[in-house]
């Protein structure tokens, strides 16, 4: 029953979090740029306008996979919060993206093609990450569970912050902020339109929004995990973490998706790996002694 | 319905798309859209995307071959849309009104809610003319702005 009601109040109140902090990104990117910026509720006034657009579908199964990348997002961020098992979580918020990317593929426009492929090849930058930090979580606490994360007295930032560092390049690509701002192009409209949304438009639009406030608070969930003990000492992480992407959104150039995939593998799988060998040298001295 | 009337005001996206226009008014367009003008103040993103849109943007005379393009954008645009057209040629042809191939004013193809005049069209002007279809789209609704 209890369980029951953390859902409840966590699906209604996750959008208004994930709406209020996007609306604070762009308030803050405007002053970094110099600029006045939109009111805090921006976010919100564009999700309402949007519900009441006509609808216009290019294609009908396109409109299947978005309501599907909605719900396996809640789904995932549901497992964050009724403390389920991370592993599942993640393979979960895979199949998100995945869906996301075959909306993308099932209408006829090259734009949004060419914004699907890269948000493949996002997920293949990402996605090993995510799996050495279920693997490293594992490691920690010989559990997948996330409500054994809470548990634990250790915090997993204190033998994961390789990982931690792995997951902060991640961050980026799942805010889909600026180095690796590929598959929907917030800002470079001229190169791509709007990527893989080019497609979608009035409600479906906002349906996409909304999934984007909920990954946000995902995403920022799985950052507070890592000082999961004292809770909001890991919400302070996560906003500082946040804070720290919009930074570096507003001082970087936008790259290749080679040159995505070549630094994420190069210096994120690398640091998951070495942070795992390390564990299994430990534990094998342990073992010893 | 309230809030959704509320939000239309709040959030107009533009697009911007250049007839056969001299790229004066279009410079100034997206000189409105600089730091110092900064019309993301009212929620105006320039969105280049016509399935996104509320607010087309037009410069420069219609010519033949612009027609088409202009309908067919328009028609991608989901309701409720409006257009402004900036500059003295996107209202009648300006210069050009006499050229073999320019139809004339953008009306000629679609509905036009706000003229903004000049040449080129000031970023001032151009705010105003998004703030004066603002209006007219808050007196249909009878909401107040």
């Amino acid at each position: 029953m209890n369980a029951w009601i953390i859902a409840i109040v966590t699906v209604i109140v996750a959008p208004f979090i994930g709406g209020f902090l996007a609306g604070i990104d762009r308030r803050i990117t405007a002053r970094l740029q110099g600029r006045f910026g939109p009111p805090i509720l921006q976010p919100f006034y564009d999700f309402f306008k949007l519900l009441g657009k006509s609808k216009i579908a290019a294609s009908r199964l396109q409109l299947m996979w978005i309501y599907a990348y909605l719900v396996l997002m809640i789904t995932a961020l549901l497992f964050l919060v009724l403390r389920l098992d991370i592993l599942l979580m993640m393979f979960i918020l895979g199949f998100a993206g995945v869906c996301f990317a075959l909306g993308g593929f099932s209408s006829r426009s090259p734009y949004s093609h060419l914004g699907a492929n890269r948000e493949l090849m996002q997920m293949l930058a990402y996605e090993p990450v995510l799996l050495f930090l279920a693997l490293g979580v594992y490691a920690q606490n010989g559990s997948f569970l996330i409500s054994q994360i809470y548990a634990s007295p250790t915090p997993l930032i204190s033998r994961l912050w390789p990982i931690f560092i792995a997951l902060l390049v991640i961050l980026t690509i799942k805010l889909r902020k600026s180095p690796f701002d590929l598959s929907t192009s917030h800002h470079a409209h001229q190169e791509l339109v709007k990527g893989i949304m080019t497609e979608y438009s009035g409600p479906y639009y906002a349906l996409i929004e909304l999934t984007e406030w909920y990954e946000i608070v995902l995403v920022l969930g799985i950052v507070s995990l890592f000082v999961a003990n004292p809770l909001w000492v890991g919400i302070i992480i996560a906003l500082a973490a946040y804070a720290l992407e919009l930074f570096i959104d507003n001082i970087t150039a936008r790259m290749t998706v080679g040159w995505m995939v070549r630094f994420v593998w190069s210096v994120g799988v690398t640091l998951c790996i070495l942070n795992l060998i390390w564990f299994w040298v430990f534990a094998a001295f342990k073992g010893v002694s | 319905m309230g809030i959704i009337a509320t939000s239309r005001l709040k959030s107009p996206w533009i697009m911007h798309f250049d007839n056969s226009s001299c790229n004066g008014c279009d410079i100034e367009v997206l000189a409105s859209l600089t730091p110092l003008y900064d019309i993301e103040r009212f929620g105006i993103v320039n969105m280049g995307n016509p399935k996104h849109t509320d607010v087309l943007v037009v410069t420069g005379p219609v010519n033949r071959r612009t027609a088409r393009v202009l309908k067919n954008l328009y028609d991608q645009i989901a309701d409720p849309k409006m257009v402004i057209a900036v500059g003295t040629c996107s209202i009648s042809g300006g210069v050009f009104h006499n050229c073999y191939n320019v139809l004339g004013g953008v009306d000629k193809v679609v509905p036009v809610d706000v003229y903004v005049p000049g040449c080129a069209a000031r970023p001032e002007a151009i705010i105003d003319g998004v703030v004066m279809a603002l209006q007219k789209l808050a007196k249909l609704q009878g909401v107040a702005l």
